[in-house]
């Protein structure tokens, strides 16, 4: 019934995700369950656990969701759920609030989305959004004069360049990226 | 069975057996007996103490009944010890309700869901024995939102509920109470676990009676979703009685804000997030400064203020606002604040009278220091590990350990998280703080040992015990051999509760408590590798005990099961998780306890009772 945190490490080996390859994905801790709520926790394993069949124990699942620490015993350290909750509840609010955003490329078949919260400024996104969609392109180390130009939607619906402004203004007022060719930000050819 | 019933109603209440008549030789006449008893009830109405109540009960049959006609409140520690219909029969006239569930492990998650711990039954026999029930506490106990609605149809003169570590109830039920119990004075949902989903909440603050309220206390911390914060707002300003209210963390410092000017009376506050909703946290920085300012003057407003709780989402500008109330707080809880000793330094700066203080160890050991600088008067210490794992990096040590013994002398009570401690330390605070009545110290890292000798940790539990001569409460952690056990059994004569996990050597440490320890009412082990040979060390005091849980030590269905057997009056319950294709002699759980009422009839399909 219940599934071991070595079980854990295997079952991550062989799951299947939807990441791009390159990338590994920062992994997310299954979310906290809570106890006696079993609707709740069905949920959230399929969310996370999309390979995995977990059993709708409840009580214990607080400890499994950290399992790449090291081995997690149940109920140690001696801390109340409610507790533990408290911290990872906020986190996943804080999370859902909104700071998901889409990331559009010019000519990827797809789009993204990030938590702009990740993040502790422009360097970091950049070189995130770099990684994300390296196999997009073959040119867009460092944006700064290159083949591509970062530009987010403001709550005013305007198209602005990412970097004017403080970063914490930044995410409160982002709601999409795209990543636009350069030839079309500034209506100039691209350099050679 | 004399012997077996006065040892049964030591502690609890509903835990007195039938009391047989002791009543003096010759039959004096039936008037004056009647007399007698009027008399009695007269005097008896004013004992209180619930220990007092215990032993008068036992005098002779005319006390007994004197004393069950009288007594007010009651207390039952473990509600399995005794069937609610025995206890309302007993006693007629109670007005409180005391009620315990679940072993205490079972915050930890040790004890599978639906294990038990039903409020329905007890609620449906006080429905029809005490109409005037006036208070009800509730603690780990299972209680569905039916259980609230007939409990809110059932006492018209209802009063008081806490709810502290509940679980199986929602929001639903909170509404029934909140319209129903017209002169509800409180309602104190602590640390609950409310089944609500996201969209089926209930707008339940909007339930209370439009008139003026009698509410003294309102605390719902613990509810998952955000209030209708309009209607709270009308209600606080409804309720003049209100001193104590603690919001959840949906609130935001804006509404907190409001919410004092329309209270200032206060005494109790939790304030909810004690930050901007997040969105907008960017953009009220500029309008930062004036938030403060306003917030300053509120809480300068709030003259009566003690307790500060809350803090959950805090941003740090807006902990000055708290300082002009620092130096009249007795309680101060920043155990939900991430804080750094910097941001904690010039608050605590000002907190000359604090009894009771919360925190997490993000303060460091610096912050601990400034603690005990200042805070003479410290009773009640608790740090909490923001980073609750074994490997986590550790915070606080045992330099602030002895930083708080040094300064904080009369310090009755610590519970301390870290992730390593030395001998010396706690040696330290066993002779500076000669009042300890608990000491709880988790090292988080199992089995670790003293990080500078590399010794066990037997010496300094072993001086806690020999110092400490108050000491009611120990929690135990680290790498200890048998020794710290023989110290607890030889020194903790007072000992009522000990928690013990990943310790000991042989059966021997388990069998030092259990022969040494006389008062010990509340044992709870894990993982430590005891076994059965230990067991009957303690069956000459188990039915004065409240309980005995072990979990994953070395214990065998046949070592339980002869317990079971000597002791027919001890309801040994054997709990198992995994399926039956794992080894059936071995007990993973066992949770035994002293019962008049004999094996439950609601045990689920994984309890076994021997």
């Amino acid at each position: 019934m219940e599934v071991s945190v070595s079980d854990f490490d295997n079952l991550k080996a062989t799951e299947l995700r939807l990441g791009l390859p390159g990338i590994d994905a920062p992994e997310k801790p299954a979310p906290v369950s809570p106890r006696g709520s079993k609707r709740a926790l069905l949920k959230a394993n399929e969310e996370c656990w999309p390979g995995t069949s977990k059993s709708l124990e409840a009580d214990t699942s607080n400890q499994e969701a950290q399992p790449m620490a090291k081995a997690q015993v149940i109920g140690w350290p001696p801390i109340r759920s409610y507790r533990k909750n408290s911290f990872k509840a906020r986190k996943a609010e804080v999370e859902a609030a909104g700071l998901f955003v889409k990331v559009s490329m010019d000519g990827a078949p797809y789009l993204r989305k990030i938590d702009l919260k990740v993040y502790k400024g422009y360097k970091e996104l950049r070189e995130a959004l770099d990684n994300m969609f390296r196999c997009f392109s073959t040119g867009m180390e460092g944006c700064n004069g290159s083949e591509y130009a970062i530009t987010y939607e403001d709550k005013d619906g305007d198209w602005m360049l990412v970097g004017d402004v403080p970063w914490e203004m930044f995410i409160s007022s982002c709601k999409r990226l795209r990543i636009m060719r350069r030839s079309e930000a500034t209506g100039m050819p691209s350099s050679p | 069975m004399r012997e077996e019933r006065s040892d049964m109603s030591e502690d609890e209440d509903g835990g007195g057996g039938s009391a047989k008549s002791r009543g003096g030789g010759g039959a004096p006449p039936p008037f004056s007996d009647q007399v007698l008893e009027i008399v009695l009830e007269n005097v008896l109405q004013f004992l209180s103490s619930r220990r007092d109540r215990n032993a008068a009960s036992l005098v002779c049959r005319s006390w007994y009944r004197a004393e069950a006609q009288t007594r007010r409140e009651l207390f039952i520690g473990n509600c399995y010890a005794v069937s609610p219909r025995r206890a309302t029969e007993r006693f007629r006239r109670i007005r409180a309700v005391v009620l315990k569930g679940k072993p205490r492990f079972a915050d930890f998650g040790l004890v599978p869901i639906n294990w038990g711990a039903h409020f329905h039954p007890w609620v449906s026999a006080m429905a029809a024995a005490y109409p005037w029930l006036e208070k009800l506490c509730l603690k780990r106990m299972s209680v569905a939102d039916g259980d609230l609605s007939l409990l809110a149809h059932s006492f018209p003169n209802f009063r008081e509920l806490s709810l502290i570590c509940c679980e199986g109830f929602s929001t639903a039920g909170l509404a029934v109470i909140a319209e129903k119990c017209r002169h509800l004075r409180v309602l104190d949902l602590i640390e609950d676990y409310l089944e609500d989903d996201e969209d089926e909440m209930v707008d339940w603050i909007s339930r209370f009676p439009e008139t003026t309220t009698c509410l003294e206390s309102l605390g719902f911390d613990c509810v998952g979703g955000a209030v209708n914060f309009e209607a709270l707002e009308a209600l606080v300003t409804r309720s003049p009685a209100l001193r104590r209210l603690r919001v959840n963390h949906h609130v935001s410092v804006e509404q907190l804000h409001r919410l004092m000017a329309r209270a200032p009376q206060l005494t109790h506050l939790g304030t909810g997030s004690f930050g901007s909703a997040a969105a907008a946290a960017a953009a009220a920085i500029p309008q930062g400064g004036n938030n403060v300012v306003d917030l300053v003057s509120t809480f300068a407003a709030s003259k009566s203020l003690v307790c500060l709780s809350g803090f959950r989402d805090m941003a740090p500008q807006y902990l000055p606002a708290i300082y002009p109330v620092c130096a009249s707080l007795t309680s101060l809880n920043f155990s939900f604040a991430e804080i750094s000793a910097e941001e904690l330094i010039p608050v605590i700066r000002h907190c000359h009278s604090l009894q009771i203080f919360w925190v997490l160890d993000t303060v460091r050991d610096e912050g601990l220091q400034a603690v005990a600088a200042t805070c003479k008067d410290l009773r009640e210490l608790r740090v909490f590990p923001l980073d609750a794992t074994e490997d986590s990096e550790g915070s606080v040590s045992d330099v602030g350990l002895i930083a708080i013994s040094e300064g904080c002398r009369k310090l009755r009570s610590i519970l301390y998280f870290c992730q390593q401690m030395t001998n010396v330390a706690v040696v330290t605070m066993s002779k500076n703080c000669q009042d300890l009545v608990v000491f709880r110290l988790c090292i988080m890292g199992r089995r670790r040992p003293d990080h500078v000798t590399g010794e066990p940790m037997d010496e300094g539990f072993g001086a806690i015990v020999m110092n400490c001569k108050k000491l009611r409460r120990l929690a135990v952690s680290g790498l200890l051999t048998d020794k710290a056990f023989a110290y607890i059994g030889k020194y903790g004569k007072l000992v009522r509760t000990l928690s013990v996990a990943f310790a000991g050597n042989t059966d021997l440490a388990l069998m030092y408590v259990l022969e040494g320890c006389t008062k010990l009412q509340k044992l709870e082990i894990r993982d430590s590798p005891f076994g059965d040979s230990a067991l009957p060390a303690g069956l000459h005091h188990y039915y004065n005990m409240r309980f005995l849980w072990m979990s994953s030590c070395k214990l065998s269905v046949r070592g339980c099961m002869e317990v079971a057997q000597r002791l027919p009056h001890l309801v040994v319950e054997v709990i198992r998780e995994r399926d039956e294709d794992d080894d059936h002699e071995a007990v993973e759980k066992l949770y035994m306890y002293r019962s008049l009422a004999g094996p439950r009839n609601d045990a689920p399909p994984f309890v076994e009772i021997l």
